[in-house]
C-alpha cells in the first residue's frame, strides 16, 4: 500500500499535530503548520484528528498511487486534478490504483494538506510522526518529499466512517487576533496603536520556523534585549530592527527578543496560510475571547463527527 | 510550556492546580551530576582559538587554561535541539561571534560566543568562536532522557592530547 512521489512540489512534508513535551530538550514541536485543516482531512477520510498527512506549500507536487486509496484534500485551494480531472476538495473519494494526483500551484493561500484514509505510515519519533525540517527530525528521514519516494499508507485498524462537511468555517485571513505578551509593557500605547492598525506584509524570508513581517516597523522603549526565556508557539518578538517575527511551528525554543503579544491558538491555522505578499492586521482580543474562539473552533470540529 | 487541548481553559487549569497544590509531595529533585567532557583543544579542532586568543591579549595555552579550570552549570538547553547554555565562563576569555557564521559546524565543536561557551550537539551552522573539540555524544537524539548532559548539571571541560 504506497504512493510514489513523482515531484515533491516545493516543500512537501508528513504531519501530524506535534511532538509535544520535548521543548525542555531545545525541540520544538512541529506539526502541522494548519492543523484544522489537517484535523478536517482527517474526519473527511475516517481517520483519528491526529493522524499524519501530506502537508504541501505554494506548489503541490505529483503523486502516484500504486494502490487504491481513500483521500481528501483540504486547506487551501490548489489547482489539482487526478488523471487530468478535476477533483473535489474539502471531500473525500477513491483513487484507483495506478492514477496520478497532480496538484499545482495554489489558488489562494499557503498550504493545502492531503489526508490519506490509514494516514501514513512512518516511525513514530519520540511523541510524533510529524517532520521538523530545521532539527532533520521525524516524517521520512527527517526531510521533505523527494522524488521517488515511497510514502506507505498506514494500517486500517484505526479507521471509522469518514464525515462529509455541510460548510466549511470562514475565517477572515486579513486579521490575526493576538493577546498581550510576556513584554507588552515594554511598548508605549502609541506603540501598540500602530502595531493594531498598520498592515503588516509577509516576507518570503518566512518558514515553518518563524513568519518574518515587514511594512510597520516597531520600536521597545525599553531596549531590544531580554535575558534569554522560553518562546511560545505564536509568540511575536520584535528585534532591534522593529520587524517583528511570529514564532511558528518549528520555532526556536528559547529567545532574547521581546515579545509584544501573542497569536491566539484558534488563529494560528491562519498563520499556517500565510505566503510571501500577504497583508493583514493584528486586532488585540482578551485572554477570555481567545478561548471563546478556540472552543467554538473545537466544538465546530467535534459538531462534524455527530 | 503548556499546551491546550479539548475545553481547557486557564480558568479550569488554575482551577484544577490549586485543587491539587497541597497533594503535592517534595520528592527527591534530580541529583545534578558533574559530567567531565574531554576536548582537544586547538588546530584543526579548535580553529578560533588564535582568534580568541588575539582578541583577550591571552596566549592560546592560557586561553585553555581559564577554559578549562572552568566550573560549569548546564542553565538549560534550548535554541535549537540539545544545545546547552553554560553559565560560569571566565569572563577574561569573552569574544565576540564571528563576523560570518560558519554554514557547517562539526559535532561535537566547543565554542565561544561574548561571555559563554556552549557545545553543538549535531552538525549545524553557527557563528560561534571555536576553540576545541569533542568525541564525547552530548545530546542523545533518540532518548533524550539518557542525554550525557542535562539541565542542572555540572560540567567540567579536561583537555586531552591530539
Amino acid at each position: 500500500m504506497s504512493i510514489r512521489v513523482i515531484k515533491p512540489g516545493l516543500q512537501s512534508t508528513i504531519q501530524d499535530l506535534g511532538r509535544h513535551g520535548y521543548a525542555h530538550y531545545g525541540i520544538s514541536a512541529s506539526g502541522a503548520a494548519d492543523c484544522f485543516s489537517l484535523r478536517i482531512g482527517n474526519l473527511l477520510v475516517g481517520n483519528p484528528e491526529d493522524s499524519s498527512g501530506i502537508e504541501m506549500t505554494l506548489l503541490g507536487g505529483t503523486y502516484k498511487f500504486e494502490d487504491e486509496a481513500f483521500i481528501a484534500l483540504c486547506g487551501s485551494i490548489f489547482d489539482a486534478t487526478l488523471d487530468g480531472k478535476p477533483i473535489p476538495w474539502q471531500k473525500g473519494f477513491y483513487v484507483r490504483a495506478g492514477q496520478t494526483l497532480s496538484v499545482g500551484p495554489t489558488i489562494n493561500n499557503a498550504r493545502c494538506y492531503l489526508a490519506i484514509r490509514g494516514g501514513v505510515d512512518v516511525p513514530h519519533y519520540l511523541s510524533g510522526k510529524t517532520t521538523h525540517v530545521m532539527s532533520k527530525m521525524g516524517g521520512l528521514n527527517g526531510r521533505p518529499l523527494e522524488k521517488g519516494d515511497s510514502i506507505v499508507i498506514g494500517d486500517l485498524s484505526t479507521v471509522s466512517q469518514p464525515v462529509t462537511i455541510k460548510e466549511l468555517l470562514k475565517y477572515d485571513h486579513a486579521i490575526l487576533r493576538i493577546t498581550s505578551g510576556i513584554q507588552s509593557d515594554w511598548f508605549s500605547e502609541s506603540t501598540w496603536e500602530k502595531f493594531t492598525s498598520i498592515p503588516f506584509t509577509v516576507s518570503d524570508a518566512s518558514s515553518r520556523m518563524g513568519i518574518r513581517l515587514t511594512g510597520n516597523s516597531i520600536y521597545s522603549e525599553k531596549g531590544n534585549e531580554i535575558l534569554t526565556e522560553g518562546i511560545p508557539l505564536g509568540g511575536i518578538q520584535v528585534p532591534g530592527g522593529g520587524d517583528p517575527i511570529i514564532s511558528f511551528v518549528e520555532h526556536q525554543t528559547t529567545g532574547g527578543y521581546p515579545k509584544i503579544a501573542n497569536v491566539i491558538t484558534a488563529d494560528l491555522c491562519k498563520v499556517g496560510q500565510l505566503k510571501p505578499g500577504d497583508e493583514f492586521k493584528f486586532q488585540h482580543v482578551s485572554i477570555e475571547e481567545g478561548e471563546r474562539l478556540r472552543l467554538e473552533q473545537e466544538s465546530y470540529i467535534q459538531s462534524l463527527r455527530l | 510550556m503548556v499546551s491546550l487541548k479539548g475545553d481547557a481553559t486557564l480558568e479550569n487549569i488554575s482551577d484544577y492546580l490549586l485543587s491539587v497544590i497541597d497533594q503535592l509531595k517534595d520528592e527527591a529533585p534530580l541529583q545534578p551530576r558533574w559530567v567531565e567532557i574531554p576536548v582537544r583543544y586547538g588546530g584543526e579542532n579548535g580553529p578560533d582559538l588564535e582568534r580568541v586568543a588575539h582578541h583577550t591579549g591571552l596566549t592560546p595555552d592560557e586561553v585553555i587554561k581559564r577554559h578549562s579550570q572552568g566550573k560549569y552549570l548546564v542553565y538549560f538547553i534550548g535554541f535549537s535541539i540539545g544545545y546547552p547554555y553554560f553559565g560560569g565562563m571566565d569572563p577574561s576569555i569573552a569574544t565576540p561571534r564571528l563576523d560570518s557564521p560558519r554554514i557547517a559546524v562539526p559535532k561535537g565543536a566547543i565554542g565561544i560566543a561574548r561571555d559563554q561557551t556552549g557545545i553543538y550537539p549535531l552538525s549545524s551552522p553557527g557563528g560561534w568562536n571555536l576553540i576545541g573539540r569533542t568525541e564525547m555524544d552530548i545530546f542523545n537524539v533518540d532518548d533524550p532522557d539518557s542525554s550525557a548532559i542535562r539541565m542542572g548539571d555540572h560540567v567540567k571541560f579536561i583537555p586531552v592530547d591530539g
